[in-house]
């Protein structure tokens, strides 16, 4: 049994204008030592998912549905009293932008110390030095005197990867990253993907790393699921997905990255717009956007199928269909220095 | 520190002989900050912008490439004079305009255009989009109102968005279509030089292709010259001719666009490439090659002496830490600033 | 205030030095006693000094260019003959030229605290202003307390259970209570509680104010009035105000991030929440007691308390110039102090803040 698993998960808003279905139907699973990648854009539902979760999305105007198993328990389930002890403890999370998620008034050291002190009668001494060790861990230097220091007093990576000491330091079984690197320079990105790799071959967390960068996925995933408007519409191994991808918006994300090696072509962007989560697109939600949709996408809802070992795929189109245009278009590419070059 | 004046820049081949359309010479803006009892003698400055020569050729796009504090929006706004430089000159089709008053650049502000980052701030509220796209021409008494909704409309289609929606408020489009208001503003007076700072950096990836492949449409069709700005080297490189990359308020190299991706001779240049993560499967295998720059930015208010990016640099020697490096010519059309082009190879 | 830039220095913690607390502790005074601090509060002390000779300057010219009553013939009385006034004019120094009488005035304030003598009867201005001033302190200090206990737990309140019956009774009611002139709440609380006058009579009326030292309990209860019916509009003004800085706070991602620590919601409301929507609040309050301490003359003068304001009052029916210009410059005295006071501590209480 999976470490986590998130079953048939669902979540709506009730607004004043509608519906909002952000999450419709999302099914993952996360086990130890293992990192998945959650890719998608704004509108995806993938934060939405994470939030969940960890329980943040229990509003009086929500409607969560589903099931999401830590360990065979179920997070949804549980009174709030207890889901706060898991919170921090076992499952963490790290936020987008550390200026804004750290609180601007209290030193970083007593932030930790005060997620130390949350889960455990630990004496103020012991806490405060498994803070610094915790500091230390994530490569911040001169840890002791870091802690007396304001969160605007740190720049970007440091506070990220303060960010980071503190979801980390009661060594959580889960870690769940959203978009932990966008707010960032490329060169402190690097260094704070760095960290979260070591960090998990170090303690065999589980992570789940949310963002819309298919080149952070590619650098520290090993399963990678790509979400649309609320769904997850392909999940694998990291290779298989990105080498043999099988989903028309999966292709479409590859084919409008601008990249390094390729030449400055026309990108080949997808059509449209990302759809409204109050009026999702019948069907298929993809289909107003893809040049391969016919008759029968916005008619039924394509369910999560296995396509190859390992690789499930939301798509109408018969695999083999697929398949080849997959081949068709990397082979394209790579005459253009694209896609899935070497 | 010695700091020894920077040599002009050598002029630069012209790709198709084309002639500066602006030219920043030597240009400096430093922030002061002020301390003391009462008015505050200066203490020190924030060095912004530390010395930059830079051509913008016409009808080409240049590239400036940065992380946060480099000061690459500063320059964008020196270029288009929404600054006055503490020191250096700004010339704009032959004219040095360093010096001139608001009220004299206000005719100029036809010719210079700028778009910016934030699509969801960068728009005001209260005004429908057909005013705002309108504003430049209604502010200059272009036409008659009826002639102005025209080209509105026109523009509004060319940049695509629906023309039917010209009484509509910003809140009611989404963040591209925002930027492609923003866009089209840009345009009304038809400008030659454009200062794209960021554009994209705030919309999703898809979305992102789309308006990456308009500016470019809009380049040929309108004759534009673009100072396209962004910390995103991929986008970069997609959209420019040119591309000088900073550091800390100096250019530390400049050159067309394929040589400096192909062979860079910057260390700086090196590490941002190698830094970039690429959605491929190999990409694992690139981690390990990494270069992982040590230590972070330093402070704009204090810059290393010599060389700007010795402390975080692995080929540094003791000339690095003392002598700043000139903006030097090392291949056909490629200047950097580095003590050891050979280090890294003359490739 | 200037911005404050992060230099290398001072970002990386200099080698060495003693460990974890003691160094914070050296760092804490360091940069209480530190330069940039000591030179700003310098620098708005001059100025307040600056101002404080701009007030009176102001106040001095405004009586002297329109005077409501001529003050020699005041003082003269009924039986007043025109070389008696012009004895008196001559006395008081009214009939040298303005730069003259300002000069004195103020040679007198600076050297010896003199206000001057009161036009009215004679005596020294100063000592009338500290004499009434126990009873304003005691009058602000009680209203500060009642308004501060009342109004942020309503706020908080209100805040937590948005949009319930509860915040929009509770919102309803300060707005009444702002809106309601608080002579007007004054006179209708005498005619309901008071002794002499009113329905319930429970509580003394006007003019029952006595010292503390002579009768606590009386000085107590005369005073109950007064307190609630000063801090009804602060109260009201605090809880709105509370409640809209927490509620803008509570969605901060700071929350979310505290709350995703596995923090109880009453830990994230009170220790990070409150944290951060008071400090506006704190020194809104300096200010407003800076502004009460020069004199709550409403509240002084319905209820017959011989406080400062009520002084105050008298003094501009009385054309009493220097009781007028001691009060002027009394008030604003407090204010300015408040003023520094209030900015030095927002420093303390955020620490994004520098000088």
């Amino acid at each position: 049994m999976a470490l986590l698993e998130i079953e048939d998960l669902r979540v709506h808003f009730n607004t004043r204008d509608g519906v909002v279905r952000a999450v419709d139907g999302v099914s993952l699973t996360l086990d130890r030592h293992e990192t998945l990648g959650i890719v998608g854009e704004s509108g995806s539902g993938k934060s939405v998912t994470a939030l969940t979760v960890m329980g943040l999305t229990r509003l009086p105007n929500a409607v969560v549905e589903g099931r999401v198993l830590l360990d065979g328990v179920d997070l949804l389930a549980l009174p709030l009293h207890e889901l706060r002890r898991i919170r921090g403890s076992r499952v963490a999370m790290v936020f987008q932008d550390p200026m804004s998620s750290l609180h601007p008034l209290y030193k970083v050291g007593w932030q930790i110390v005060e997620a130390i002190r949350a889960h455990g009668d630990v004496p103020k001494d012991v806490a405060r030095r498994r803070a610094v060790q915790a500091l230390a861990d994530v490569g911040i230097p001169s840890p002791a005197e870091r802690m007396d220091s304001y969160p605007h007093e740190l720049s970007g990576g440091m506070r990220q990867r303060a960010m980071i000491a503190m979801a980390l330091v009661l060594d959580p079984d889960v870690l769940i990253a959203d978009e932990p690197t966008t707010a960032l320079d490329v060169t402190v990105q690097a260094q704070i993907l760095d960290v979260i790799r070591r960090l998990q071959a170090e303690r065999g967390a589980a992570v789940a790393l949310i963002t819309h960068d298919l080149g952070v996925v590619a650098e520290t995933a090993d399963q990678l699921a790509v979400m649309y408007a609320g769904r997850v519409v392909e999940r694998g191994p990291l290779a298989t997905v990105l080498d043999a991808p099988e989903h028309p918006y999966t292709w479409g994300l590859l084919q409008s990255i601008p990249r390094l090696e390729a030449g400055p072509q026309r990108l080949q962007p997808i059509a449209g717009t990302p759809p409204s989560l109050i009026h999702v697109p019948s069907g298929c939600s993809f289909h107003p956007r893809c040049p391969y949709a016919f008759a029968l996408c916005p008619e039924i809802v394509p369910p999560l199928v296995l396509s190859q070992p390992g690789h499930d795929v939301a798509c109408h189109l018969p695999p083999a269909k697929r398949q080849a245009i997959g081949r068709r278009l990397r082979s394209e590419d790579d005459a253009s220095g694209g896609l899935a070059a070497g | 520190m010695s700091r020894p004046a920077l040599s002009a820049v050598a002029p630069l081949p012209a790709p198709t002989g084309a002639e500066p359309l602006v030219e920043v010479r030597d240009v400096v803006k430093h922030f002061p900050v002020r301390r003391g009892v009462f008015f505050g003698r200066e203490h020190g400055s924030v060095h912004a912008v530390d010395g930059v020569s830079l051509e913008i050729l016409r009808g080409e796009a240049l590239g400036l490439v940065g992380e946060s504090g480099c000061g690459k929006s500063t320059l964008a706004r020196l270029v288009t004079r929404l600054l006055e430089p503490t020191s250096g000159t700004i010339v704009y089709e032959g004219t040095d305009i360093t010096t001139w008053s608001r009220r004299r650049l206000r005719p100029l502000r036809r010719d210079v255009q700028m778009i910016f980052q934030d699509p969801y701030s960068s728009l005001n509220p209260r005004r429908t989009v057909g005013a705002i796209i309108g504003e430049p021409l209604r502010i200059r008494h272009v036409g008659t109102k009826a002639t102005r909704r025209r080209r509105v409309r026109e523009l509004m289609e060319r940049v695509g968005l629906n023309p039917e929606h010209y009484n509509r408020y910003p809140h009611e489009f989404s963040g591209g279509q925002r930027q492609r208001i923003g866009i089209a503003r840009a345009l009304i007076t038809t400008p030659k030089l454009i200062v794209a700072d960021e554009p994209v950096s705030a919309l999703d990836v898809s979305i992102q292709a789309q308006i990456l492949n308009l500016l470019k449409d809009l380049q040929s069709e309108f004759e534009l010259t673009y100072l396209f700005i962004a910390h995103d080297l991929n986008v970069v490189r997609h959209v420019s001719d040119r591309v000088a990359v900073m550091y800390l308020g100096r250019i530390v190299e400049l050159s067309p666009v394929d040589d400096l991706y192909a062979k860079p001779v910057h260390p700086y240049t090196e590490a941002l490439l190698s830094a970039v993560p690429v959605p491929e499967t190999k990409a694992r295998e690139r981690v390990r090659g990494r270069i992982v720059l040590g230590g972070d930015v330093p402070s704009p208010a204090a810059p290393p002496p010599g060389c700007r990016f010795h402390p975080r640099c692995r080929y540094a020697t003791d000339v690095c830490r003392t002598v700043e490096p000139p903006l030097v010519p090392r291949r056909e059309g490629h200047v950097a600033a580095f003590h050891h082009p050979l280090n890294v190879g003359a490739r | 205030m200037s911005v404050h830039v992060e230099t290398e220095a001072s970002r990386r913690p200099s080698p060495g030095g003693p460990p974890g607390g003691l160094a914070a502790a050296q760092r804490a005074l360091a940069g209480v006693l530190g330069s940039s601090m000591l030179r700003y509060v310098v620098r708005r002390i001059l100025w307040g000094i600056v101002l404080l000779f701009v007030v009176s300057g102001l106040t001095f010219l405004i009586f002297y260019a329109f005077p409501a009553a001529d003050p020699a013939a005041l003082r003269a009385g009924r039986q007043a003959t025109p070389q008696l006034i012009e004895q008196i004019r001559h006395s008081l120094g009214l009939d040298k030229p303005v730069y003259d009488q300002y000069w004195l005035y103020m040679k007198g304030l600076v050297l010896h605290f003199d206000l001057g003598y009161s036009y009215e009867n004679n005596v020294s201005v100063t000592s009338q202003i500290l004499s009434r001033l126990p009873a304003t302190i005691a009058l602000t200090a009680g209203a500060f307390v009642v308004w501060m206990l009342v109004g942020i737990p309503v706020g908080i309140l209100s805040a937590i259970k948005r949009r319930s019956v509860v915040d929009r009774t509770t919102m309803g009611a300060s707005l009444l209570a702002i809106s309601a002139p608080v002579y007007w709440l004054g006179l209708i609380a005498l005619l309901l509680f008071s002794q002499d006058i009113g329905e319930l009579h429970f509580l003394p009326g006007a003019g029952s104010y006595t010292p503390l030292t002579s009768d606590p309990t009386q000085w107590f209860f005369s005073l109950l009035m007064p307190w609630f019916v000063l801090a009804a509009a602060f109260a009201a003004f605090y809880a709105r105000m509370v409640r809209g800085n927490l509620i803008d706070v509570l969605g901060e991602d700071y929350i979310r991030t505290a709350r995703a620590k596995g923090l109880s919601e009453r830990r994230v409301i009170l220790r990070h929440g409150l944290r951060a929507a008071l400090t506006p609040v704190v020194t809104m309050a300096g200010l407003d007691l800076g502004v009460l301490l020069g004199g709550a003359i409403l509240t002084e003068t319905v209820f017959n308390i011989p406080g400062v304001g009520r002084y105050a009052y008298d003094s501009i029916i009385n054309s009493d110039l220097p009781a007028i210009q001691g009060t002027v410059l009394f008030g604003a005295f407090f204010i300015i102090v408040a003023n520094i006071v209030v900015d030095v501590l927002y420093a303390f209480l955020d620490p994004r803040v520098r000088y």
